[in-house]
């Protein structure tokens, strides 16, 4: 057995190894979901909407930031956006809301709209309301330097 | 013998106008209270909702909001939004909804489709008689001047110490408070028939 092979052995076996006691490590990770992913969910705990806020600060770069208020009931349709019926250019100022950025403006290609574009429409999907709910880990996230 | 006939003739008479205030008096109480409980009836949301152009669609809509479930149960059903409660202006609008009537006979909305074609001509009709009466009806179950302004939401509070004092009116600000709204002009997307700013959000009566 020359040097070379040896290590290569060698080091097989530590990888194995290292995979072996790996494996039970890895089982002793407990989702956070609560249950099995073919059982039935767990029913959502009793949370409650925070009441209206300032703005809330943000944690990093280009988030979106959270809705600091309770959108319960609002209307966003092909009729009607309630969002911007506030957060709107025309409408910020008499509503006191923060307006829309221009970022919203541009379609997928990079092109200007004049208003909102249509994959900016549906505020909720990046823009989310806040609850009573603990975090469900502990973290140590600390903001991005610029924004905190 | 002819005092006694006087007398009798008299006793008769009074006996008639007696009997005819009485039966005038129960034929009222009978046809005032019928009167009544038609408006009563025809002030239920059973009613409301017996024919399906308004059961499909607004009542659905509502169904998901506050005024028909929440957390303390006291509700605001069709009529108290939509009949007034004094006596004349209630009368006149029992009178105007006969339209309902020829518009459910001539199907005028009898399809989601036409419903939804319809809904702007509807909703301003509304819009313009709550305005008309200072959203009367709101106020029959909400006070403003008795708002707790330090328990009310940020935007709540501010929205209404400044709308109120510019003498704006619950509905300038509370379109769709029950219902899904028609098409609101928003410069979004493609030009269509659709309610106007001004008229979505009316400037204030003082300045
Ligand atoms: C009645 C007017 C109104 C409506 C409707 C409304 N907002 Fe707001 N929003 C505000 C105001 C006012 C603020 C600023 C918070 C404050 O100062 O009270 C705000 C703040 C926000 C912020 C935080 C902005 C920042 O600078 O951090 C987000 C995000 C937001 N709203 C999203 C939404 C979304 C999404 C909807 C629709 C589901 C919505 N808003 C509907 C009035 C409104
Ligand atoms: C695809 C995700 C996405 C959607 C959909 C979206 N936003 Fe945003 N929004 C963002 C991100 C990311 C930012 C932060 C970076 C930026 O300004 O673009 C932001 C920023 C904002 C801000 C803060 C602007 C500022 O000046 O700081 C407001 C207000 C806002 N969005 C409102 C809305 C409203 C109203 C809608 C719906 C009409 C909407 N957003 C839809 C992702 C989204
Ligand atoms: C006979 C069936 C029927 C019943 C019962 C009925 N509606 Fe309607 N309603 C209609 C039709 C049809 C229209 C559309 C009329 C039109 O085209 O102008 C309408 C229109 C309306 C409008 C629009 C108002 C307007 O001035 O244009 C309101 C508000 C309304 N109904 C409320 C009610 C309420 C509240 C009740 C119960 C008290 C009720 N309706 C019961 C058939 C009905
Ligand atoms: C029959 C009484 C009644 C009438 C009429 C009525 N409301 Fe209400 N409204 C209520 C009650 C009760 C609540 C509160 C429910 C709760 O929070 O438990 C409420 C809640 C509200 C809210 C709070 C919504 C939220 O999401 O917190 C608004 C806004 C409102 N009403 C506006 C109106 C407007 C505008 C009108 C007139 C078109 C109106 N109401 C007519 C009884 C009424
Ligand atoms: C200048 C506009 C404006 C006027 C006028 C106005 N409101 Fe409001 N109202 C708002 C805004 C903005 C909110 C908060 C946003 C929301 O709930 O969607 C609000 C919230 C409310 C709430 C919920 C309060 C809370 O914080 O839980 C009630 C109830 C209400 N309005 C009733 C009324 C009634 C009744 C009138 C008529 C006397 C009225 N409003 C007139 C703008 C207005
Ligand atoms: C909290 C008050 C309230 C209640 C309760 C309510 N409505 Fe309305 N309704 C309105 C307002 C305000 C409008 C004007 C349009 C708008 O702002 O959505 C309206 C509009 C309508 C319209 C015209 C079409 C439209 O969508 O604009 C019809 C029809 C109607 N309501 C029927 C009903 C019926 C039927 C019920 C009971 C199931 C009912 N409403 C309960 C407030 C109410």
């Amino acid at each position: 057995m020359n040097r070379k092979t040896r290590n290569l052995v060698l080091a097989l076996i530590a990888s194995l190894g290292l995979g072996a006691a790996g494996a039970p490590l890895a089982q002793t990770v407990s989702s956070v979901r609560g249950v099995d992913v073919s059982a039935p969910e767990p029913a959502p705990g009793n949370f409650r909407q925070l009441p209206d806020s300032p703005p809330i600060p943000r944690d990093y770069v280009q988030q979106p930031p959270l809705v600091p208020h309770k959108v319960e009931g609002y209307e966003v349709t092909v009729n009607f956006n309630k969002c911007m019926d506030c957060h709107s250019w025309t409408r910020y100022l008499e509503a006191g809301a923060t307006k829309v950025s221009l970022t919203h403006f541009k379609d997928r290609d990079g092109g200007e709209l004049s208003n909102i574009s249509p994959r900016r429409y549906f505020c909720l999907q990046c823009h989310v309301p806040q609850t009573d709910a603990r975090p469900l880990v502990e973290n140590t996230f600390r903001p991005a330097t610029g924004v905190r | 013998m002819s005092d006694d006939n006087k007398k009798s003739l008299w006793q008769k008479l009074r006996a008639l106008g007696l009997g005819t205030i009485a039966v005038a008096f129960t034929a009222g109480i009978i046809f005032w209270g019928g009167f009544n409980t038609v408006m009563e009836w025809t002030n239920t949301e059973q009613f409301c909702i017996s024919c399906h152009e308004m059961r499909d669609n607004v009542y659905e809509e509502y169904r998901n909001t506050i005024h028909y479930q929440n957390r303390t149960g006291v509700r605001a059903i069709c009529s108290d939004c939509h009949v007034p409660r004094e006596w004349v202006p209630k009368m006149i609008r029992k009178i105007q909804a006969t339209r309902e009537l020829y518009g459910k006979v001539m199907g005028t909305i009898d399809t989601p489709e036409k419903f939804e074609a319809h809904r702007l001509r509807l909703a301003e009709n509304e819009w313009r008689r709550m305005r008309a009466n200072n959203s009367q009806e709101c106020r029959n179950c909400h006070s403003f001047e008795y708002f707790d302004y330090s328990v009310q939401g940020r935007r709540s509070n501010q929205a209404h110490q400044s709308g109120l004092a510019e003498g704006k009116t619950c509905i300038d600000c509370h379109k769709g408070i029950a219902h899904s709204l028609p098409p609101i002009e928003q410069d979004i997307g493609l030009e269509r028939p659709a309610v106007t700013p001004d008229v979505f959000h009316p400037p204030s009566t003082q300045q």
